[in-house]
């Protein structure tokens, strides 16, 4: 049985006209599903309809099953005891996903003891074991840190500690590397790599960029104006794209093959609706 | 004028934040020449020093020590009125267009607020800035009916490219751009790379172009210096900076370019 099982998915806000409209995909568990398409195209409110963190104002339709329970039209109490357990999220700023106020072993830990019974001194132990498992050398340190103490590659690894520590079944990353230095993002890419791995964790990985989605997933969802208009395995899509939208996406993202100093390819060379 | 004439000099440039306990080199003794023409690429990560060595640079800042001279006329220790010439000449676009556009007012405005400046006036002499607007916004590939709109109503890219215009207005003869394309989308990365590519040309424009992402400062730049730790490590044309890196640094740099997996 899939883990994820989105069905013609619809969101609209307000009377405006729908920004997802009729989507349908599944996540199988510990599968790693990339979904690509520039701003604006419904990639992160696919997102937060999963998590069931839409604002009021969002007219949902459709069905999104997370194993055996229904997503839309959960109550919040249903579904906060969900999120942050079986299924977690890494957002694209690590600075306003942390509590500026709150030293970062304490949030971790917050994580784990809203969603089990561990005594404070077992939650303590099992934060700084984590904090490890993200790459920190001095778990202890970074646990009394405030979030602006840290880098922006630390504060995401501190992102991460608190995605992973309940071992969720699904851990949906919008963007978790866009703000990040491009060596930090190599860092960050390959810890998400070992530590989804490690815990067998299914992956949605929202991104712009297809370079860093080929890095990480091994299926790949692309999206345009609110549809799936591409799917299949990453290989496949950056081989053998079918629709014009992907073939332009992939030409864009693959600067390492355009002659420097020559005309880069666009979306629009292939693909004449994405002018916008 | 010689072809090869310099547009920027720095020597030993150095920059000294705090003091005490919290004293943080940003730079430590920067010596850089900057050619007509050049497209300098300057590489680094976040805290390399990439920052505090363009704002030196365009005398947005003072440096502890050290000097910069442009087009032959020594800038640091100038005091602010005498700089009209500097201000006029070099321009700069930021990374994020969405904060460097004053969200209250509109695109005309913001495209010739740099010709309301007295002293890039006293430079300039009068322009008919409506002229101005729409040649600019021709050049940068927006439609002139759009000039009375404001930043809100645009997209990224867009507004990338208003700030570009903005940049131009002024008839600059250097354009800094600091990560101009690292807050956009990759497929909107290719249009304002593009654009840029067909400005510097057009008008002629010596271009520093800062990025932590060296694929597009190779795209971009013949020469690039990376940088670590407010020193320059290497300097070299960007292609042999691929092909034949000198630092442990610029190799690391390298490798973390996201690589496509099955492609």
């Amino acid at each position: 049985m899939s883990l994820l099982r989105v069905r013609d998915l619809t969101v609209a806000f307000g009377r405006r006209p729908p920004v997802v409209r009729g989507i349908s995909f599944d996540v199988e568990p510990g599968q790693r599903v990339g979904l690509i398409g520039e701003s604006g195209c419904g990639k992160t409110v696919t997102s937060l309809a999963v998590m069931g963190l839409l604002p009021e104002n969002a007219r949902v339709s459709g069905s999104i099953r997370l194993g055996d329970v229904e997503v839309v039209g959960s109550s919040d109490r249903a579904m906060s005891e969900l999120r942050g357990d079986e299924l977690t999220m890494i957002f694209q700023e690590p600075m306003t996903a942390l509590d500026p106020t709150m030293r970062c072993g304490r949030q971790v830990a917050e994580v784990l003891r809203l969603h089990s019974t561990a005594a404070p001194g077992a939650a303590r132990e099992r934060v700084l074991v984590m904090l490890g498992e993200v790459g920190f050398a001095d778990p202890e340190r970074i646990a009394n840190s405030f979030p602006h103490e840290l880098s922006g590659g630390q504060r995401q690894r501190v992102v991460t500690a608190m995605a992973l520590i309940n071992s969720p079944d699904l851990v949906i990353c919008d963007e978790p590397t866009t703000a990040l230095d491009v060596t930090v993002q190599a860092t960050v890419l390959k810890l998400l790599d070992r530590v989804l791995a490690s815990q067998n964790a299914a992956c949605l990985f929202i991104s712009h960029d297809l370079a860093v989605v080929s890095e990480l997933c091994s299926d790949v969802l692309v999206m345009l104006d609110g549809e799936i208009v591409e799917r299949g395995t990453a290989s496949g899509i950056f081989t053998d794209a079918q629709h014009p939208y992907t073939k332009g996406l992939v030409a864009t993202s693959r600067l390492d093959l355009v002659e420097p100093g020559s005309r880069l390819p666009l979306v629009e060379d292939f693909y004449a609706g994405a002018e916008r | 004028m010689t072809a090869d004439k310099e547009m920027f000099a720095a020597v030993g440039l150095t920059r000294v934040f705090g003091r005490g306990a919290g004293r943080v080199l940003a730079l430590g003794g920067v010596d850089l020449t900057v050619r007509r023409g050049e497209r300098l690429g300057v590489v680094g990560e976040s805290g390399s020093g990439k920052s505090t060595l363009i704002r030196l640079l365009a005398a947005l800042d003072t440096p502890t020590a050290g000097s910069v001279s442009f087009e032959g006329q020594p800038v640091t220790g100038r005091p602010e009125r005498e700089l009209g010439f500097l201000r006029r000449r070099v321009q700069i676009v930021f990374q994020d267009p969405r904060a460097s556009l004053d969200p209250r007012m509109k695109v005309r405005r913001i495209i010739t607020e740099p010709l309301r400046s007295p002293m890039i006036r006293a430079e300039l002499g009068d322009l008919d800035p409506d002229a101005r607007v729409r040649e600019l916004m021709e050049a940068v590939g927006l439609d002139y009916a759009d000039a009375d709109r404001y930043p809100h109503e645009f997209s990224g890219g867009q507004r990338q490219r208003i700030a570009i215009a903005r940049a131009l207005a002024p008839k600059p003869h250097v354009l800094i751009a600091d990560e101009p394309v690292s807050a956009l989308d990759v497929s909107v990365r290719a249009q304002v790379l593009n654009l840029l590519d067909d400005l510097v040309d057009r008008f002629g424009l010596t271009m520093i172009f800062v990025s932590h992402d060296l694929r597009v400062v190779r795209h971009v730049c013949s020469r690039a210096i990376v940088m670590r730790q407010g020193r320059i490590v290497e300097s070299a044309p960007t292609a042999s900076l691929f092909s034949d890196p000198q630092t442990d640094y610029t190799r690391a740099l390298l490798a973390a370019i996201p690589a496509f997996r099955g492609a």
